[in-house]
């Protein structure tokens, strides 16, 4: 009798509590209105960033195409004659359908070139639309990393710097003054 | 002499407010059952997503009206409309005012109780029809539940009849003046809504229906309008349960200052939402409890309901 008397009260129960979310707001987000908060690491669309002098911060150093588990970047490396042989790629593209955002990538980049932004807008009516090249991922602007410019702390020599100019950079040792 | 014309009036309106009605539920559901979810539900089609029904109605009737070679045809069409026929033949004799009913037959009762019987021939004839097995899976479920409960709602009903002293819905409704029959007829009140759930295919009793094991059911093989018979055949059951507690149990359309019609709405209206609550909550039972549920338990409390009315009503009479 106790048990019976358990269960129609559990019941009632049952359906006073559901009853009760009448008056609670819904979770729901309601997305083309409402915009989500996406923070600021976010792993979203890949972008190619520049440093804060204006050049293209990839060295094409292939890292993030090895890196990448699903084999969604694929670029071709070339020197630059002008800018005393710096290396840049010739081509970069991204296979946006093959991409599980996992930042690898990002993580592999010694320069912080690519990197992932808080964008998921990335709806296209034709497959091959989601092939990015190049030019639709490089950004003017620095990314998440604003002052960092790989060849101004990198020991390489490039047009207006020689080795030893870097920031942090002690000038290059003499080695036969090292003699004992 | 019976005035036609009011009577067509009658008819028209009850006619196109029900079936209205039962369109437009399939959206209050689907709202309802959202908020409970703390979701919004559909709330795009028009303003707060009123217009829901309305775009499902032009997306059934632009889907393919297929009928599987395997069914057997004549069957499989007519089904849906007996469905839906036998539903709104029930509303003849629902009375919302005292003159607003169609037909305010001296055998009200027995009219739905029969409608409401027929009704089962289309879930079992749909299934068979179907000749899939989920589908009269479905049907042999919906055979042995409407069997079980048919008999205990007729049961719980008549307890409302002895005190009434009238199968005519309208006097039933006259004999609540002072009283509502939920009061005296608590056990037959509980036993009719659960037999009317049964009846409905609504949770916690829509074993017929159970998506979760049979697809759909008994419709499993229905799609476009057919299909949308039944999910309107469906509601029109909900409606009339409804309307069919608040007249036995909850005194129809008596209440004080607002007028009757908005007293029958009302109250209608609160049992849709209880049963649509039902549905968010309950869980679906196993079918070989519904049975024993329904032969060990609820039959045995309506006969002694019946037996107590019955026997109370006689010892008043002297």
């Amino acid at each position: 009798m106790m048990k019976t008397w358990k269960y129609i009260r559990d019941l009632v129960l049952g359906l006073w509590i559901v009853f009760k979310r009448t008056f609670t707001k819904p979770v729901t987000v309601q997305y083309p209105e409402e915009r989500p908060y996406l923070p600021p690491r976010w792993r979203g669309r890949i972008v190619l960033t520049r440093d804060p002098d204006g050049e293209e911060r990839c060295v094409a150093c292939y890292l993030c195409a090895v890196a990448c588990p699903v084999d969604c970047i694929a670029l071709q490396a070339t020197e630059d004659p002008t800018a005393h042989e710096r290396r840049y790629p010739e081509f970069f593209r991204i296979n946006f359908s093959r991409c599980i955002y996992c930042g690898y990538c990002e993580d592999a980049c010694p320069t912080y070139a690519i990197q992932l932004v808080p964008d998921f807008e990335q709806s296209e009516y034709a497959r091959r639309n989601m092939v990015y090249e190049k030019e639709d991922l490089l950004i003017s602007g620095t990314g998440k990393y604003h002052g960092y410019n790989f060849y101004r702390v990198a020991g390489v020599k490039v047009l207006d710097k020689d080795k030893g100019q870097a920031e942090y950079e002690l000038p290059p040792v003499d080695v036969r003054s090292l003699m004992p | 002499m019976i005035d036609w014309s009011r009577t067509a009036l009658t008819i028209v309106v009850i006619l196109g407010g029900v079936l209205t009605l039962a369109g437009m539920l399939i959206w209050v559901e689907r709202r309802l059952l959202g908020i409970w979810q703390e979701r919004y539900g559909p709330n795009r089609v028009g303003p707060g997503g009123l217009l829901q029904s309305l775009a499902d109605m032009i997306k059934m009737f632009a889907k393919e009206d297929w009928i599987p070679p395997f069914a057997d045809k004549v069957v499989f069409v007519l089904t849906p409309a007996i469905v839906v026929i036998t539903a709104l033949m029930s509303f003849a004799v629902v009375p919302i005012t005292p003159g607003f009913v169609i037909a305010d037959l001296n055998m009200g009762i027995l009219f739905f109780l029969a409608m409401s019987s027929l009704a089962a021939y289309s879930v079992i004839i749909g299934g068979w029809a179907s000749n899939s097995k989920f589908a009269f899976l479905g049907s042999l479920r919906a055979i042995a539940q409407l069997l079980s409960y048919e008999v205990f709602m007729g049961l719980s009903v008549m307890g409302a009849v002895l005190l009434a002293g009238s199968f005519n819905l309208s006097e039933i409704v006259e004999a609540q003046r002072h009283l509502w029959f939920v009061v005296p007829q608590f056990l037959g009140f509980l036993g009719f809504f659960m037999a009317g759930l049964a009846e409905a295919h609504r949770t916690p009793f829509d074993m017929p229906e159970a998506e979760a094991e049979l697809v759909a059911g008994y419709h499993a093989e229905y799609s476009g309008m057919k299909f949308g018979m039944f999910f309107v055949g469906e509601y029109l059951s909900v409606i009339l349960l409804s309307a069919m507690i608040v007249i036995l149990f909850f005194g129809g359309w008596l209440g004080p200052w607002l007028p009757p019609v908005v007293w029958f709405f009302l109250k209608t209206s609160i049992f849709i939402v209880l049963i649509f609550l039902i549905r968010a909550t309950w869980p679906r039972v196993r079918f070989d409890q519904l049975l024993s549920f329904g032969w060990k338990v609820v039959m045995p409390l309506a006969l002694i309901n019946l037996l107590v009315t019955g026997g109370v009503v006689l010892w008043k009479a002297g």
